[in-house]
């Protein structure tokens, strides 16, 4: 299973900093999420595009974990040379990462 | 007591503009709100100001209010935008030329000034926030500077009755707190309830993110007519809770899903979302489903404003030149990856190789780097190459590279496009609140 069964995310940007939101469709499921998507596991998912540390912000009662990525957007949205200079497509990514893999 | 109608007419300067005359003629609505500067849109307005002093206001503008503006004062529809960017008053003079147009009677704008802070940053020398240079390392290449204003600076044009008010820098969600606090007499440091009306301001400022837009993935969320997705609205309660819909027979949906993704659009720490009002905690928000395309939101709360203004300052950074050319069919990767390894050799020998530059293959690469399924072989790939330069005629050689290809490339190259822009970036520094006077002027039709 893909975290993209279960729930869906959603980018941002914030100077060089991307923003990355997992909501769960069922809220039942945020526990699942909530094991499987530590700040760690979802740093390493990013490696070569996110540079620096990732930070997590549980919310369990909205059913969704919130991330702070650093150093991912190139510089900035306004100087960068990337395509996608927001990030916007940043958030399809973590949907494809293996929902089992991260479960203790 | 009645609920306060808040509409929401555009999440961005581009934005479209039937749903929001479909709110305005039929959302019963108390106040419609125009969100239209991104982070750079005021240096680029500026631009256009340094070469025409009636310009610099949103290019929509006259368009937007052309849609509703007969049927806000038919209604007694207050309109509160940003839209006045770079110049506020050219805007509010904009606005009563469409009111005659329209042969409307009578019209009250107020235009809101004083986020205008460049002679200060000039004068003055700040740090540059997340970044170890101060305003100074931008010397001779500043074009704006513009601190972010709060509802209070928004307050007396309220208060003078006026039926259109334009600004230019404002806190996007303070767009939305300034009629609130207006209507329902919150004290400025109510920080709780201040906290609620950000957290309206929020869901609502990016327009269609809230009611379907930007969420479909079919077979995962679907969103019904997404061709006609409807613009949201917010019906405030005087605590400051509110639902938040869209009007009926419109395209899209409003749901737990669709405001949870919104409320948490580009926040950082939920707790601590910084305002020119008030620092508001979305920590404790919670969502409600309570009907067909209704959602209850409460529970947020607030702590003190912060001491200081943000401030953002446009500068020039250089150029950036691209060039793009596809390869499709069997091996296309391949010729693509040659076409770069070509690329690279080719800016060496012009002893360009140390520009900052990104080459990479659309299709493959280009959009989250070389670890996340780049490994899976397209059928077509699309091979660009993007450079900062210092200087125009640098940017061009970047993208003449690639269209080179053509002749001096691999097979089968083709759909060559090349672009050359000039930077505009944005640095962002904090300002003295005393140091910013908000002022407020009535222009009368």
């Amino acid at each position: 299973m893909k975290i993209r069964d279960i729930a869906l995310a959603r980018s941002g940007d914030k100077g060089n900093r991307a923003t990355l939101s997992v909501i769960a469709y069922d809220p039942a499921d945020y526990a699942r999420l909530e094991r499987a998507l530590t700040a760690e596991r979802v740093q390493a998912h990013y490696q070569g595009v996110v540079h620096g540390p990732v930070q997590r912000f549980p919310l369990p009662h909205l059913g969704a974990l919130h991330f702070v990525m650093n150093d991912a957007l190139g510089g900035g949205v306004t100087r960068s040379l990337a395509l996608d200079a927001h990030g916007k497509t940043l958030s399809a990514a973590i949907l494809d990462l293996s929902l089992d893999a991260g479960e203790i | 007591m009645k609920p306060f109608r808040i509409g929401s007419g555009a999440g961005y300067s581009g934005d479209r503009i039937d749903p929001a005359q479909a709110l305005a003629e039929r959302g019963k609505l108390d106040v419609l709100v125009f969100e239209c500067l991104a982070e750079r849109t005021i240096a680029l307005a500026q631009l256009r100001r340094s070469l025409d002093a009636r310009a610099g206001y949103d290019p929509l503008l006259k368009q937007r209010m052309r849609a509703v503006l007969a049927a806000c004062v038919q209604q007694g529809v207050t309109i509160i935008t940003n839209m006045g960017a770079a110049n506020p008053q050219a805007a509010g003079e904009a606005v009563l030329e469409v009111a005659r147009e329209l042969g409307l009677p009578r019209l009250r704008v107020a235009v809101v000034t004083g986020d205008d802070v460049l002679a200060w940053m000039q004068a003055n020398d700040v740090p540059l926030i997340d970044s170890d240079q101060s305003v100074r390392a931008l010397d001779g290449r500043l074009i704006s500077a513009n601190a972010y204003l709060g509802a209070d600076a928004l307050l007396p044009a309220l208060q003078a009755g006026a039926d259109v008010v334009i600004t230019g820098r404002v806190a996007d969600p303070a767009l939305f707190l300034a009629p609130l606090m207006h209507r329902f007499g919150w004290a400025a440091d109510n920080w709780p309830r201040l906290g609620q009306g950000i957290v309206v301001g929020h869901l609502l400022e990016c327009a269609a993110q809230v009611s379907g837009g930007y969420i479909a993935d079919p077979g995962f969320l679907d969103v019904p007519r997404l061709e006609a997705v409807g613009f949201p609205l917010a019906e405030v309660q005087a605590d400051g809770s509110c639902v938040i819909t869209k009007l009926a027979g419109t395209g899209g949906r409003v749901d737990r899903l669709t405001c949870t993704a919104q409320l948490l659009y580009e926040l950082e720490d939920p707790g601590r979302y910084l305002q020119p009002d008030v620092t508001a905690d979305f920590s404790g928000v919670h969502l409600t489903e309570v009907g067909p395309d209704r959602v209850q939101v409460g529970g947020a709360s607030g702590q003190p404003r912060p001491d200081q203004l943000k401030v953002t300052l446009g500068y020039r950074e250089g150029f950036i030149g691209e060039g793009q050319i596809s390869y499709a069919g069997p091996g296309a990767r391949a010729r693509g990856e040659l076409a770069l390894a070509v690329l690279e050799r080719r800016l060496q020998g012009l002893g360009l190789a140390a520009l900052e530059h990104r080459a990479e293959l659309i299709g493959v690469n280009a959009m989250h780097g070389a670890g996340l399924g780049a490994d899976r072989e397209p059928y077509e790939v699309r091979v660009r190459l993007a450079a900062r330069t210092p200087t125009r005629s640098l940017a061009e050689q970047v993208g003449q590279e690639v269209e080179a290809l053509y002749l001096n490339g691999p097979a089968g190259g083709g759909g060559v496009t090349l672009s050359v822009r000039e930077v505009i970036a944005v640095a962002s520094a904090l300002i003295p609140r005393d140091a910013v006077r908000p002022d407020c002027r009535i222009l009368e039709l």
